[in-house]
């Protein structure tokens, strides 16, 4: 196949050095024995590693991210779940215009969002923190939640819904042993799609986070001093590791349960 | 079989926005029954299935499973069990499991509730599968998994929606008898619903003949066959011959007609057809006889020469250009005393007692 479509063979290999040269630089310069990043490659160190372990307001920035990315993939997939179900389910008046008004916060700036929470926030006498990150990063993943719902849903044969009933079930027990358990590598796909999205959200948590740093805040904030700089190379590198078996983890669940079928889409 | 009428419709009706699928049915079932409902595709028979099932309710009208009205119960709560057109077998889990989905409330014992699921693997002849999946099983097996799925719970009613549809012929064959079998055995009622009418003759008590949302005919196979109430039950029942007549004269005992391609004859009037009745002669291409001369034990003959002939093994159609006519009629015979080849002359010869006479 490739000797007879070299072009294409060619184009394969620019495409995927292009998605993947400047994220590889970091784990790359994470080990190397010095202050910049710059080519030849001083000498081998974990000392950036090791300087991440020590730094307390890491571990809270760390701490912060995963708590808000929890929280919001939590309860953006379940109010798009149900939300789902209902615009999948039942015939919904103006579906088209419904569709559009579940998609419009992908049009919609971030920071058009981020300038509106802060303003209602504050009218409020609300003090800025996680809490407001965490409602906003709800509003923000809600869509992308719906997105793969949605899909997942139409894709669902409705007459096993109606086989249960028929076998004496009623909704709730339909949801609970029919509907949830075929819905799960979507559930999965939006719990982790959800996270990431959460994770690495830079101007939401910016305007709304006042003091409390989730990670990207904090990473952006140790840029302006060059002798720290490596250790954020070291956290990005273990953030793509981290990542990356997120995902595997994701497509092996996805593969639990399904009979021996080999599918690896994710659902989306 | 007792005579007790299990399943009553009373003036159901029932449309989807402005279109009116089903059209003031009344229907009777009776308890153990194999009762088909037959007719083209958007006839409403689907419609009429899962309103019996509880996924649809009636725009008007009134259902009763053993007197009790059962209209808008739904589902879960009604004595009667679907085998859905695609099975609907849940992928999640394995033959076992979904066998005993249904037998959640009734708090079975470990013991119990596998004697149960093997008994029923064992009615429908797929014993030592309980530990497939869907993905695992073909077409045939996935059938008879949803049968007995729902036979498990002991319905009053079996619906089935198309059941041997995906089938090939046959497995088709096969699986209308072992179903045939299956039902007396258990006597249980099912409602079959199928657009096959061979598939609906061969396997029911009684059929309801539907179309675009009204019940044409309910009788007994051979009834509906032989005595078809109207052209398009005549049509859709079978092969037949359907001939334009002008009425000539009619008296309470007899019609006088001028056939297309038979001249005028004078019939019976069994059909009690008077004077302005819109009406057609029609006569099933096996009552039909060719030969090569004129066949005294029939009293009608006639010519005609032989434009196509179609071979089926155990019978062979003859498509058959009358000389004084653009009619072209059907001829069936299953013996081949004498042979025949295209654009051949021959003789049809009938007996007029055969002709029916078929009210529009």
């Amino acid at each position: 196949m490739y000797n007879k479509n070299n072009t294409l063979f060619i184009y394969c290999i620019f495409y995927f050095a292009f998605l993947y040269i400047p994220v590889l630089l970091l784990p790359i310069f994470s080990f190397n024995d010095s202050f910049h990043m710059v080519f030849p490659l001083k000498g081998f160190t974990f000392d950036w590693y090791i300087q991440m372990w020590n730094k307390s307001r890491l571990h809270q920035a760390l701490f912060n991210s995963i708590k808000v990315g929890i929280i919001a993939s939590v309860v953006s997939t379940f109010i798009a779940l149900f939300a789902a179900k209902a615009f999948t389910r039942y015939k919904v008046k103006f579906h088209g215009l419904s569709y559009g008004a579940i998609l419009l916060p992908f049009i919609i700036p971030e920071i058009i969002i981020a300038v509106a929470l802060i303003v209602i926030w504050t009218s409020m006498g609300l003090k800025l923190g996680l809490i407001p990150v965490t409602i906003s990063h709800i509003l923000f993943c809600t869509p992308f939640c719906m997105l793969i719902l949605i899909s997942r849903m139409e894709g669902f044969d409705k007459s096993l819904e109606e086989a249960s009933m028929d076998l004496g079930e009623n909704s709730f027990w339909t949801f609970w042993r029919v509907t949830f358990p075929l819905l799960l590598p979507g559930i999965i796909a939006s719990l982790l799609l959800a996270f990431v999205i959460s994770f690495d959200e830079f101007i939401l948590a910016f305007f709304l986070s006042s003091s409390d740093q989730t990670l990207p805040i904090y990473m952006w904030s140790q840029l302006r001093f060059p002798k720290k700089f490596p250790h954020i190379l070291a956290l990005g590198a273990i953030i793509i590791i981290v990542t990356s078996l997120i995902v595997m983890t994701a497509y092996w669940l996805r593969n639990l349960g399904q009979g021996k079928k080999k599918d690896f889409s994710i659902g989306i | 079989m007792s005579t007790k009428n299990y399943i009553k419709i009373k003036n159901l009706s029932k449309s989807f926005g402005d279109v009116e699928v089903l059209k003031n049915i009344n229907l009777e079932v009776e308890e153990g029954e194999f009762f088909s409902l037959l007719g083209p595709s958007g006839c409403g028979k689907t419609t009429l299935l899962r309103i019996l099932a509880g996924f649809e309710y009636p725009s008007e009208g009134e259902v009763f499973f053993d007197d009790a009205n059962v209209t808008s119960l739904p589902p879960n709560l009604r004595p009667s069990n679907m085998v859905f057109q695609n099975y609907a077998i849940f992928p999640h889990i394995n033959v076992q499991r979904n066998i005993e989905f249904g037998l959640r409330k009734e708090n079975l014992s470990k013991a119990e509730m596998g004697e149960r699921v093997e008994n029923a693997l064992k009615m429908v002849q797929l014993e030592g599968y309980e530990n497939r999946y869907s993905n695992q099983l073909s077409g045939g097996q996935r059938q008879r998994i949803a049968l007995a799925r729902a036979l498990v719970k002991q319905p009053k009613v079996l619906l089935l929606d198309e059941p041997l549809g995906a089938l090939d012929k046959k497995l088709r064959e096969e699986m209308q008898i072992e179903l045939r079998n299956l039902q007396k055995s258990l006597g249980i009622t099912f409602i079959f619903v199928t657009h096959d009418q061979e598939e609906a003759m061969t396997m029911s008590d009684r059929i309801a003949v539907m179309d675009e949302g009204n019940i044409l005919q309910v009788s007994p196979p051979r009834e509906i066959y032989h005595n078809p109430k109207n052209k398009f039950v005549s049509q859709f029942i079978g092969n037949i011959n359907i001939l334009d007549a002008d009425l000539k004269n009619v008296s309470s005992e007899s019609i006088s007609i001028s056939v297309d391609g038979f001249g005028l004859m004078t019939l019976k009037n069994h059909q009690k057809i008077i004077e302005g009745d819109r009406f057609n002669i029609a006569i099933r291409p096996e009552e039909i006889n060719i030969s090569k001369v004129s066949d005294p034990n029939h009293d009608c003959n006639f010519n005609g020469k032989v434009k196509n002939i179609s071979f089926y093994g155990e019978s062979t159609y003859f498509y058959i250009q009358l000389d004084n006519s653009e009619k072209i009629l059907m001829v069936s015979t299953n013996e081949s005393k004498e042979t025949f080849s295209e654009s051949d002359n021959c003789f049809v010869n009938f007996n007029s007692q055969n002709l029916k006479i078929i009210k529009d």
